[in-house]
């Protein structure tokens, strides 16, 4: 008998899933498990669209398992707690991020670092209990609550959702570096959904921020709207001449294949390069520029709980969300089309309570 | 009649030289500038031929200059000292590593990093602030600035003095540098020459777990019995690797061939650290998912500082760390080249330059 994806588990649910590499999503019928002593069910108010969605959606990785209902930047309200839930209670505003589930054993957990879990499970698309996990492109979720984040209650929930991943893949990176110190001088390549909330980090830490692009035209509003301090045009020889070695630390969110030449240049003696936007093809790396300046590239991978809890509050403290376009389910596809060409300032939120009739 | 390099300097000066890029080296005088008085003067006596000596000769990295005298691992007795000298005096033991000289003004100076400075001057085959270009080690002589002498303690050997000046730094600069000399952690040596071997060397005396890992089997025995490492894997393996993989908290990469850089990745534990201290000429694969997948990091190093110079120097008296050397008289110093490009050398040629290289009549 052909499994349906409706009775599979008691809960019926629906959301909108990608079904082969077109990458087009349409509307699709599926079931959540029922809320567990541990779980915590939230119904689905917005959820924010990252690039990674549009990796998976069109299997650009190559380990998607169709059919696929991404979303990892998930804002919400709980509706249901289980017995052995303390931290949350109906009608709070919660998050959910890039991940569900752990092995809760392993040192990466133990020290914080569920990220690196060898046994992580991913908000969607990961196996899970002889199913698979379905992400925040959906009407409501059931979680674990260890991976349930409390949501600042200063932040608008729209505009926050973005921070569960865009927020905590530059965060987490930021402070694991070193790139927090005020006065220093932070490099942001790529001005899109991470790099532009690198931006408003950077200034929160006290940094100098210079944006890296390949676009002029984004340099007004990186300077004026954003706050950033300068804007070099990386296609620009004469420019990115004039800022070799004076940067002292670049966070590289672009997805696109790059050479990371040029950005090595920028960096002064002992500089970091941290990579956390992920090119289909593998870098070149040039060795001897690290040889002979002692740089260093590295990457990093969205966050730890504790860790994007912390950036939450960071969040809530310095009033930073992300600058987004909010739409509606059934534009999704066009909202695709447009990321596909990095036509949105600067991340696309789906107003899903909006979209889907309730529970 | 005597050549400009004879006549350029009041000192003459003896060694060997490579004129061209066939890299042969041969006799060749020259001359060294007098002692001025923040200058100390030493006779030669060991040079430990550097792979960078053979990359030079025949000009691998477009950037010689003929005549060329290499040698950055120089030892011997000073035989004066300039009138404000004040932390050497004749007789002492000493030694000389990849530079002479720097800006002394920079950031990178004022944090004893003169080896990133960007006026930095070789100790060879680079052009001195007086226009003249510098003469390395395969020679009798030598006169420098004496904030870019070594000590070498009585409890070193100056032979064996000689390969730390720029093998020993190469590989304990970054293993202090990156947190990779705490006891107990695990650490990957590739490549087993000149750097590796020292690098072996000094992070079992950090404390360290070591395996090392190379293409040749046939270095297993002599890896973990004489050199002391703890285990052996050779990269083709796949077994062997598969095995150990995410086990290593840094690794040392050596090596100067092309070779990937994926499968040294896997085997770095999350948050671990691969630090090259060889120099691939054309740029190598990085695929963003080793490194964000686990949070690793890839880095360089180039040489050491002076003062951590010194103290490495230091350190390998105090704790018995001594290269493994292969003494040659300075007219084998071509055969040697040829043993080196081929690897057939456990682990470093040095030149026996007091008895050897006499002044040709």
């Amino acid at each position: 008998m052909a499994k349906s994806y409706e009775t599979e588990l008691p809960l019926k649910a629906c959301g909108w899933a990608g079904t082969d590499t077109s990458g087009t999503l349409s509307p699709f019928n599926f079931s959540r498990r029922e809320n567990g002593d541990d779980d915590v069910t939230l119904k689905i108010l917005f959820c924010g669209v990252c690039h990674s969605d549009l990796h998976t959606l069109k299997n650009d990785w190559g380990f998607t398992t169709y059919p696929v209902v991404p979303g990892h930047e998930i804002v919400g309200e709980v509706t249901k707690i289980g017995n052995n839930v303390k931290n949350f209670k109906v009608g709070d505003k919660v998050g959910v991020g890039v991940m569900v589930e752990s092995c809760q054993t392993c040192e990466n957990c133990q020290q914080d670092l569920e990220n690196y879990c060898p046994k992580l499970v991913f908000t969607y698309n990961s196996p899970y209990n002889g199913t698979r996990t379905y992400g925040g492109y959906s009407d409501f979720v059931v979680v674990h609550q260890r991976y349930v984040l409390q949501f600042p209650a200063n932040l608008p929930l729209d505009a926050g959702a973005p921070l569960l991943c865009a927020g905590i893949t530059v965060y987490s990176p930021m402070k694991y570096y070193g790139m927090t110190e005020p006065g220093k001088h932070l490099g942001v390549a790529g001005l899109g959904g991470l790099g532009h909330v690198a931006i408003k980090f950077g200034k929160a830490f006290g940094l100098k921020v210079t944006v890296i692009s390949t676009s002029p035209n984004k340099k007004s509003e990186a300077i004026d709207k954003l706050g950033a301090d300068s804007f070099i045009v990386s296609n620009d020889p004469e420019q990115m001449k004039a800022a070799t070695g004076t940067i002292d630390y670049i966070i590289d969110t672009i997805s696109a294949d790059h050479s990371v030449l040029p950005l090595l240049g920028l960096l002064k003696l002992n500089g970091k390069l941290v990579t956390v936007g992920l090119p289909s093809k593998p870098l070149e790396l040039p060795v001897f520029p690290l040889v002979a300046g002692r740089k260093l590239i590295g990457g990093s991978n969205f966050g730890g709980i504790k860790e994007t809890q912390e950036m939450l509050d960071f969040c809530g403290k310095h009033n930073i969300t992300a600058d987004i376009e909010l739409i509606k389910m059934d534009q999704i596809n066009t909202a695709m089309e447009r990321l596909s060409k990095a036509d949105v300032k600067y991340r696309f939120v789906i107003d899903v309570a909006n979209s889907f009739s309730s529970l | 009649m005597a050549s400009q390099p004879e006549e350029e300097h009041p000192k003459k000066a003896f060694g060997w030289a490579a004129r061209d890029t066939s890299g042969v080296l041969s006799p060749f005088k020259f001359s060294r500038r007098e002692t001025g008085e923040k200058d100390v003067a030493f006779k030669v006596l060991y040079c430990g031929i550097c792979h960078s000596d053979l990359h030079m000769v025949k000009n691998e990295w477009g950037n010689s200059i003929y005549p060329l005298v290499p040698g950055h691992e120089v030892a011997g007795e000073v035989t004066e000292v300039g009138s404000k000298v004040t932390k050497f005096k004749v007789g002492d033991r000493v030694g000389v590593g990849c530079m002479v000289n720097s800006c002394k003004s920079c950031q990178s100076c004022s944090d004893d990093l003169e080896n990133y400075c960007p006026k930095i001057i070789l100790t060879y085959s680079v052009k001195n602030v007086d226009g003249t270009i510098t003469y390395g080690g395969y020679s009798d002589s030598m006169v420098c600035d004496e904030n870019f002498v070594i000590r070498i303690p009585d409890a070193l050997s100056l032979e064996a003095a000689a390969p730390l000046l720029c093998a020993g730094i190469t590989v304990y600069s970054p293993l202090k540098y990156f947190g990779l000399d705490k006891p107990g952690l695990h650490l990957g040596v590739v490549g087993l020459g000149g750097l590796g071997h020292m690098a072996v060397k000094f992070a079992k005396a950090f404390g360290a777990n070591v395996t090392v890992i190379s293409t040749s089997p046939n270095k297993k025995k002599e890896a973990l019995e004489h050199l002391g490492a703890d285990s052996f894997v050779v990269s083709r393996e796949q077994d062997q690797m598969q095995a150990l993989m995410g086990t290593f908290d840094g690794i040392i990469d050596s090596v100067s061939a092309q070779h990937s850089l994926v499968p040294l990745l896997a085997l770095v534990k999350n948050h671990g650290k691969l630090v090259m201290v060889g120099a691939p000429e054309k740029p190598l694969e990085v695929p963003a998912f080793s490194i964000i997948g686990g949070r690793k990091t890839v880095s360089g190093s180039m040489i050491g500082g002076i003062k951590e110079t010194q103290e490495m120097i230091d350190f390998a008296a105090k704790h018995g760390v001594k290269p493994d050397i292969e003494i040659i008289a300075v007219d084998y110093v071509n055969t040697a080249m040829e043993r080196l490009l081929k690897a057939d050398v456990k682990y470093r040629f040095v030149i026996d330059i007091g008895n050897t290289l006499k002044a040709s009549s």
